[in-house]
């Protein structure tokens, strides 16, 4: 009758003893499958254990990661962003277009922009991108996943617009210029570290900053776990919405350089379907795509579990039609666990409902998702 | 006052018999042992104030849920019910309460949801149709078979519902509120129907608000309150009277208005304020309204379900947009401002569905508790930890939160102190106005008592409290003045020392005389 809290409290304690071993795999299933993939690839390959080996993979996980802490923001705001892959394309794009030299017609001459200029620019795009997908959704309430599945087409159009179809090939730039050193992001090291991966540390570790430590990160998570609690709390929500997808915006376009810079070359197809593998590096790492769910430490390894793989399957010489079933199958098996564990968690506490009764007349299927679970 | 419920088993013709059930929602006992008899061909009413559990125990009776504890007993066998369907299989139908209807399918298409009738080349669409007008026609409704739904008054989608239910031979029949937007020949057909279909033998349980209307088809009066029975008997020995004292019961103390101290000036000033309804344009779910609070003082919004009460608010704190009139804030026009903007000038509302307005279910205690101020305490770019800690863990103090600690999940909280949460998240903003709506909804009496405690303790402190209720009894507990609202105005006026009997009369409760009107203000919530 009165609020049993005291007895309440204790059953989440008492389900943590009893099933310990259990929650640990799941909750730590990511890391584990990392080690499992890390382990196995040691066994059939002696070149998969090794320092040299495992950096070069690093650098391929790079782009992904950076892709999946953007991509995170955005799901854990219960959106989706599919532009991600042509944003990456075309801000290489721009990136080449910028190396050869922008001419200015009117003033009859050529300019070079130095590379960081270039490097600006290039994210000052990702993040008009993001602008347009953040407008359409936030206040024109086209649906995340309709109006960046248009703005997929739209970008990767525009990145064929602007080259023909052809690739920029050249672009180391002239030391007479002053624009040289494009290649840096892409080829040199660091403590022997590729460039690539410090800069995906270093996006990640101002991810988790952002998230844990500020008042945006609060608002992204409250805003992503209950939009119309959020709201009358005085959270800003339109506004969080839109700078999560020029934040995914920028993230593409620091993949983007990266990537071209690795390949000395920016063509205009590039990082096609890499939305994809960036969306499931978020759902392994234990993201809930309803949003309000998820961190950055998670989404990392569930990148390094998608590049790891296919690298050690590249590696033991499995064709590359097994690595897309081999990818697939772990992806799916990531949702399955996922259902697995924020299951687990509703039945655990067991909400306490809003009312014994329902007495809304609202449109709402139920106005009350605790009484839903809870009658299930 | 029965002291006791009697209760006494009627085994010849009774067709249903509940024993015991005990339904609970995380901490909150929805239902509290009840036992219930549906008796065969006959009328059985269930009255009871919102969040007594009627629905509940009609949810549970029709298979939609499950009891936590109790047994139900169909002819005298035991039976369990797995689904809803497996229930109306038994012959228990129900018609819901809110419209469970397809509004993109005809009504011929709903009617048969799900059972349709199968013929040569798939489904036989003629015969469907052939029996939907006989429905109708049964009904006295010109409906159509194959009319959308969406096209359909409220009032039509209603009969809609009550026909789908009739179609499946039922033996048993629950109606939850059925009559809440038909038109008075409408309930008129409705009640001819009902004693039809008792004459043939059927069963019916029959919920409703109009107190007066359900008197007139009831043959067996039981109330609720609480979660528990607190009264039986036969239509013949009972008036309106009965009804409402076993409704309301006697007065659990909730408290009384705050005295000692002097009201400060006007802090909210609702002027000539209307909203339109949603739905459709030409109506207003708040009509004109005119409100004036001053901090400290404490007001009571009384009125039935779709009275405008929620839409009031949800203007008030900026929700909704007003389609007329004026809200000033300390004498300052704040209609164009948004929900953050009034939040920091000292406007906040604790919504009326927690779960789905108040509460960030993916989040913690403590930061639910610190999201409204998150401002408050973010020092540079970066958020100060130890100020959040401190100040979530002042607010869990202040307004008795029981919880291991601020970074328990939300969801493991009972639903009064989740309200609790709610209430600490908007009261660490230091408003200078909090609207409730509806903040006793869904928690128990001894959470309830704290929550009115809590709110009496901030007005004494200069808030300006304005909450909304549906149950009298909490008209008449810490509030200095009342106002009842009808349609979407302000149809009277109390101060506290008002009897319930004339609250209950000015929100057209118990009241018939208006049945001309559709009642379709019933559901007129977005």
């Amino acid at each position: 009758m009165t609020d049993a809290s005291p007895d309440r409290s204790r059953s989440p304690r008492v389900s943590a003893d009893g099933f310990s071993l259990a929650k640990l795999l799941l909750e730590g299933r990511a890391f584990f499958a990392l080690i499992a993939i890390i382990v196995v690839f040691s066994f059939l390959s002696p070149y998969y254990l090794s320092v040299g080996n495992f950096l070069t993979m690093a650098s391929h996980v790079a782009i992904f990661g950076i892709l999946a802490v953007g991509m995170l923001l955005v799901i854990l705001n219960g959106g989706i962003d599919l532009s991600v892959g042509s944003t990456l394309g075309f801000s290489g794009v721009i990136a080449g277009f910028l190396m050869q030299g922008v001419q200015l017609t009117s003033f009859g001459v050529i300019l070079y922009p130095p590379v960081w200029v270039v490097a600006v620019l290039v994210c000052v795009l990702g993040a008009l991108v993001g602008l347009v997908n953040g407008v359409l959704i936030a206040w024109l309430k086209v649906p995340a996943f309709v109006a960046t599945l248009g703005m997929l087409y739209v970008v990767r159009g525009a990145a064929l617009l602007m080259t023909n179809g052809l690739t920029y090939n050249d672009l180391g730039g002239k030391p007479q210029l002053g624009n040289t050193g494009f290649e840096w992001l892409g080829f040199n090291r660091l403590l022997d570290i590729p460039i690539g991966v410090l800069v995906m540390a270093v996006i990640a570790i101002i991810g988790s900053i952002i998230l844990n430590r500020t008042a945006f990160g609060r608002w992204l998570y409250a805003s992503g776990g209950n939009e119309r609690a959020a709201e009358l709390s005085g959270v800003p929500v339109k506004q969080v919405q839109v700078s999560v997808y020029m934040l995914s915006g920028i993230c593409a376009a620091v993949a983007g350089l990266i990537l071209s810079s690795e390949l000395t070359s920016a063509g205009p197809t590039a990082g096609t379907s890499y939305e994809l593998t960036a969306i499931a590096a978020v759902v392994i790492g234990g993201a809930a795509l309803t949003g309000g769910r998820g961190n950055i430490r998670g989404t990392l390894v569930g990148a390094f579990v998608i590049g790891f793989l296919s690298d050690g399957l590249v590696i033991i010489g499995v064709s590359a039609y097994w690595q897309t079933v081999f990818t697939g199958a772990v992806i799916v098996l990531a949702v399955l666990l996922n259902a697995i564990q924020y299951r687990r968690r509703v039945k655990l506490p067991s909400p306490a409902g809003g009312s014994p009764t329902s007495p809304q007349k609202d449109k709402a299927t139920t106005a009350d998702p605790a009484l839903e679970k809870t009658a299930g | 006052m029965n002291a006791a419920p009697e209760f006494e088993p009627a085994p010849g013709d009774t067709v249903l018999a509940a024993r015991h059930i005990v339904k609970t929602y995380g901490g909150t006992h929805a239902l509290k042992g009840v036992n219930f008899d549906i008796r065969r061909g006959k009328v059985t009413t269930l009255f009871g104030e919102n969040g007594a559990g009627k629905s509940t125990l009609m949810k549970i009776l029709s298979g939609v849920t499950t009891p936590t504890s109790g047994s139900i007993e169909l002819d005298g066998q035991s039976v369990t019910f797995s689904s809803a369907s497996d229930a109306r299989d038994r012959g228990i139908s129900i018609i819901h309460q809110e419209l469970s209807l397809a509004p993109n399918l005809s009504v011929r298409d709903n009617i048969f949801m799900g059972r349709e009738i199968r013929g040569a080349t798939g489904v036989d669409f003629a015969e469907e149709a052939r029996q939907t007008r006989l429905l109708m026609a049964d009904l006295e409704e010109d409906i159509d078979p194959l009319t959308l739904i969406q096209d359909l008054r409220l009032g039509q989608q209603q009969i809609v519902e009550i026909a789908r239910a009739l179609s499946v031979d039922s033996r048993i029949l629950i109606m939850d509120e059925p009559t809440s937007a038909l038109s008075a020949t409408e309930v008129e057909v409705l009640f001819r129907v009902i004693r039809d279909l008792t004459a043939r033998g059927v069963s019916i349980v029959y919920i409703s608000h109009h107190l007066e209307e359900a008197l007139q088809i009831t043959d067996y009066a039981v109330v609720l309150r609480d979660g528990a029975i607190t009264a039986t008997a036969n239509a013949r020995h009972i008036n309106l009277e009965w009804i409402v004292r076993n409704m309301v019961g006697e007065n659990f103390d909730l408290g009384s208005p705050p005295t000692g101290y002097a009201f400060g000036e006007v802090a909210l000033s609702v002027e000539d304020v209307s909203v339109a309804d949603a739905s459709s344009s030409e109506r207003s779910v708040v009509d004109r309204l005119s409100l004036d609070v001053r901090s400290g003082e404490i007001v009571c919004i009384y009125g039935l379900m779709g009275a405008g009460r929620t839409e009031l608010l949800e203007c008030i704190a900026g929700r909704l947009q007003p389609s007329g009139g004026r809200i000033l804030l300390d004498g300052k026009d704040i209609s164009r401002f948004s929900i953050a903007e009034r939040i920091a000038r000292g406007l906040v509302l604790v919504p009326e569905d927690r779960q789905r307005d108040g509460l960030v279910q993916t989040m913690s205690v403590g930061a639910n508790l610190s999201l409204a101020s998150i401002g408050a305490f973010v020092r540079g770019m970066l958020l100060s930890r130890s100020q959040e800690r401190s100040l979530v863990e002042a607010s869990i103090r202040d307004v008795h939160v029981k919880t291991a600690g601020g970074s328990a999940p939300i969801g493991s909280l009972s639903g009064g102190n989740q309200q609790k949460v709610v209430i600490g998240k908007m009261l660490t903003t230091n408003p200078k106005v909090m609207l409730l709506d509806e903040p006793s909804r869904g928690i128990d009496i001894g959470a309830k008592a704290e929550v009115f405690r809590l709110l009496s303790e901030r007005a004494a402190r200069g808030l300006a409290v304005v909450f909304s209720t549906s149950e009298v009894a909490e008209c008449l507990s810490i509030a200095h003045r009342i106002i009842v609202m009808h349609r979407g105005r302000i149809s009277a006026e109390f101060t506290a020392d008002a009897t319930k009997e004339e609250i209950m009369a000015a929100s057209g409760e118990a009241v018939v005389s208006d049945h001309e009107e559709h009642r379709s203000h019933h559901r007129d919530r977005r």
